[in-house]
């Protein structure tokens, strides 16, 4: 280090630092100057709202893929978020803290499993018992809503249990001297102060549900329809995304870049609520 | 361990990693028809065995992304089933390597036998919705189908005719992932190559037509479409060479004995 | 009618407790699920043959070796770069509004569906560089996925060491760089290990972005332009295709273990770098 001094490394660094920050401007700009330019082209108001996806007729209405995407997502936090929080709740307030040092790793161990893996559970198991006690194909919302349910769990409970542990335990010794039980001192006092952490925690968990292609693709059924039941198959932006690409071509592959820069606006817009609500908690 | 000592292995399976750790052979890629991928996979194990020097690697994606591989460079030869190339593969030398039939079919628990093209059609298109409407038990049809850059399900709308899939039709995105499909469901229909077939699924006659192999030769089975190898410009070299092998009597008994027709007949 | 505290808290404890039931039963079935038909799949024999007739028989060697190519390719480009870059950040300039651009764009660009990155990847590095379906390919898209979560975890890890520490360093005469390399980044090392092996799970698990950008062929991979396949890739092909269940199975589980691995050796490091620490 020294031949090079201290003027020397700090230049490395910032060329170092420079080049990455063009890589990922470079993919922004990639995505954003293929899919932008469509947008325009096409016409916004069509592209979202139009429930045609023909690209062989011109076609590219995305309307039916972001009401799956919204739908799916939406059951997802619908099943998972208040098990999750639960789950955090339980492990934080009643469990021994030593049993929890336990179960939580092992729960995080569990995000890590690859998502073709709870995709293909969800059909040889969960798409069966769907269709054959709900009716339907079994391959559809419901299916996908239930496996990303159960795939946001571990970042949810995670998360939550941080924040949870994260309030003073002053706060809980002043609520059980005032004679509150246990229960009561989570709902009225601890669940209020962990909020903006456990709100960060859906919200991150929403983030994954969005983002996930494989298991969808596997277990929703890929129709290009607007669900009118949660047994209806349905096809999400990403599972759009990854089912035309390859031959995507022209017109075609900029509309999937386009839907890739609707997606990233939606990203844009969870992290800006989760980066406010993560805030609040800090300030506390 | 010292860092240094670290940072020298790092380099050490870096460079490994890129400049690789055998004599770097000839390379063909094939891209393209999931429905002729495992037979191309099959030909190229067999290829490989004889010559030592070249290496030959399939990639599917269906016929669309064969076309388009092999006008892009990305693969040396695009793999196509479809009836009629598009104008996009004029370009392109096509070679014929085999026939395939295209069958319908469903769940072996699934009493129907036999189907006329219009019912087919009708069910595709969602006008025919129960099994009951066609003779069989009370329960709703789940149609599944390939996506739209595949070349059976090009091949199959083109062949019968006015088929505007039912919008919750179930999409899958490969012939083999269609046949699990339809294993797995008694209430599914689909399509895929006659070459998948397997006591999982029940193939369907066509307007009293098994999708054998002595009707699509006599001509009435009527669901058949060729399966095409796309060159850029005349193919040349050991492209030519492993084309040559495909078309060859070993190849064209490899592809006779998994299920494919041969080229001619 | 009122409800005793103590009633709805015992019914309280009740849900709570059936909620933490369900979900691990939930998860502890699907772990079984996969281990119960896969474990006994998974010999030493599966693991080095090389797989017969598109995977039907045989083993899974060629995408054991992709499986661990590809991640480490991605990471041996992704962490010097994403680490100086936080280093640098956070260490050599001062919080501005691009500072604070930077961080916002990173944080989001680590949100980002990887599908995206998969159609970036197959665009850019297949078709428009003519890298072709190959192991660059795949770990230059998986690079660029995970560099954004590799600056961000690395860049809260950094600040998470205490000012006093930078402060007692240079007070002692330390160089900016001295004080990065012997007093900040030992410090910080878990944060990053952390991101790291995060990041290590993600590319492992990974199967849209890798089939579009490193194909899936089946082949042992000879030079960084050949396709490869990992077993995410394997697995979602013959389980999708019905090509082998048992195979299928054996992969899954092979797969989870070596990522459940993977998880356990990063909390050990950690645990053992802060105990060190003291």
């Amino acid at each position: 280090m020294k031949l090079i001094g201290e003027k020397g490394v700090h230049r490395i660094l910032m060329g170092i630092a420079f080049s990455a920050i063009s890589a990922l401007l470079l993919i922004t700009l990639f995505i954003i100057s293929e899919g932008l330019p469509f947008i325009f082209e096409y016409g916004l108001t069509d592209f979202l709202f139009s429930s045609e996806w023909i690209p062989a007729e011109k076609k590219f209405g995305i309307f039916p893929m972001i009401a799956a995407s919204l739908w799916v997502t939406f059951g997802a936090m619908i099943l998972g978020a208040p098990l999750g929080v639960a789950v955090a709740l339980f492990l934080s307030e009643y469990v021994p803290r030593s049993v929890m040092r336990i179960i939580k790793p092992t729960i995080e161990l569990l995000a890590a499993i690859p998502s073709v893996v709870y995709g293909f559970i969800g059909v040889m198991v969960l798409a069966p018992i769907i269709r054959n006690y709900l009716g339907g194909p079994g391959l559809s919302l419901l299916a996908g809503s239930v496996i990303l349910g159960i795939m946001i769990l571990p970042t949810v409970i995670s998360i939550s249990i941080d924040s949870i542990l994260a309030v003073p335990q002053s706060f809980r010794e002043g609520s059980l001297a005032l004679g509150a039980t246990t229960w009561q001192t989570i709902h009225m006092v601890t669940i209020k102060a962990a909020k903006s952490g456990i709100i960060a925690s859906i919200i991150l968990g929403l983030g994954r549900a969005i983002g996930e292609t494989m298991a969808v693709i596997m277990v929703a059924g890929n129709s290009v329809n607007i669900p009118g039941s949660a047994l209806d198959s349905v096809r999400t932006l990403t599972a759009n995304i990854a089912l035309e690409m390859s031959y995507a071509t022209g017109l075609h592959r900029q509309a999937l870049f386009a839907t890739g820069v609707i997606l990233f606006i939606g990203i844009i817009i969870l992290n800006s609520i989760a980066s406010v609500a993560l805030r609040k908690r800090a300030v506390r | 361990m010292s860092k240094k000592t670290i940072l020298l292995i790092f380099l050490m399976v870096t460079s490994f990693i890129v400049f690789g750790c055998g004599k770097a052979k000839k390379n063909i890629t094939l891209a393209g028809s999931t429905a002729f991928q495992p037979f191309a996979e099959k030909l190229a194990d067999q290829y490989m065995q004889t010559k030592n020097d070249i290496t030959i690697t399939v990639q599917g994606g269906g016929s669309a992304v064969g076309i388009q591989a092999a006008l892009s460079g990305s693969a040396d030869i695009g793999m196509a089933d479809l009836v009629e190339l598009p104008s996009e593969a004029k370009e392109l030398v096509a070679t014929v390597v085999a026939r395939d039939g295209i069958a319908i079919v469903v769940h072996p628990q699934n009493t129907a036998a036999e189907l006329t093209t219009q019912q087919i059609r009708d069910i595709f298109n969602g006008n025919i919705t129960n099994w009951k409407e066609l003779g069989g038990a009370d329960a709703p049809i789940t149609v599944v189908s390939r996506e739209a850059g595949s070349g059976t399900r090009s091949s199959f709308e083109e062949i019968v005719d006015s088929v505007r899939l039912r919008k919750d039709a179930l999409i899958q995105d490969s012939n083999g992932t269609i046949r699990e499909t339809v294993a797995n469901d008694p209430n599914a229909i689909g399509y895929l190559s006659h070459g998948l077939i397997n006591e999982k699924i029940k193939a369907l006659k066509v307007d009293g037509q098994v999708s054998s192999e002595e009707s699509i030769i006599a001509g009435k089975y009527k669901l058949v479409r060729p399966i095409f190898l796309l060159v850029k410009g005349n193919p040349a070299g050991d492209i030519k060479e492993f084309l040559d092998y495909i078309l060859s009597a070993e190849g064209q008994q490899t592809i006779k004995e998994n299920g494919l027709l041969p080229a001619k007949s | 009618m009122r409800i005793h505290p103590r009633l709805f808290q015992r019914g309280a404890v009740a849900l709570l407790s059936g909620a933490t039931l369900i979900t691990l039963v939930i998860l502890i079935f699907i772990i079984v699920f996969i281990l119960r038909k896969g474990l006994p799949v998974v010999t030493l024999d599966f693991l080095t043959r090389d797989p017969e007739s598109m995977g039907r028989e045989g083993g899974i060697f060629p995408t054991l070796i992709g499986t661990i190519i590809l991640p480490l390719l991605a990471l041996i480009i992704a962490t010097p770069l994403g680490v100086f870059t936080s280093v640098y950040l956070s260490e050599y300039t001062r919080e501005t509004k691009f500072t604070r651009i930077i961080r916002f764009g990173t944080d989001c660009l680590a949100g980002i569906p990887s599908i995206i990155f998969g159609l970036f990847g197959y665009i850019f590095f297949v078709l428009t560089l003519e890298m072709g379906w190959s192991i660059m390919s795949g770990g230059l898209t998986l690079a660029v996925m995970v560099l954004p979560t590799i600056i961000r975890t690395s860049e809260e890890a950094i600040r998470a060491v205490p000012k006093t520490y930078r402060e007692v360093s240079f007070s002692l005469g330390a160089s900016s760089w001295q004080t990065v390399k012997n007093v900040i980044l030992p410090n910080a090392l878990p944060g990053i290990v952390t991101g790291v092996m995060l990041s290590i799970g993600r590319c492992i698990g990974e199967t849209a972005a890798v089939i579009f950008t490193a194909g899936s062929s089946l082949r042992l991979p000879a030079t960084a332009f050949d396709s490869v396949r990992t077993m995410a890739v394997h697995f979602y092909i013959l389980a999708r295709e019905g090509i082998s269940q048992e195979n299928a199975y054996g992969t899954a589980a092979a797969l989870i273990i070596a990522v459940l691995a993977i998880n356990l050796i990063a909390y050990w490091l950690m645990n053992r770098i802060i105990a060190r620490r003291g």
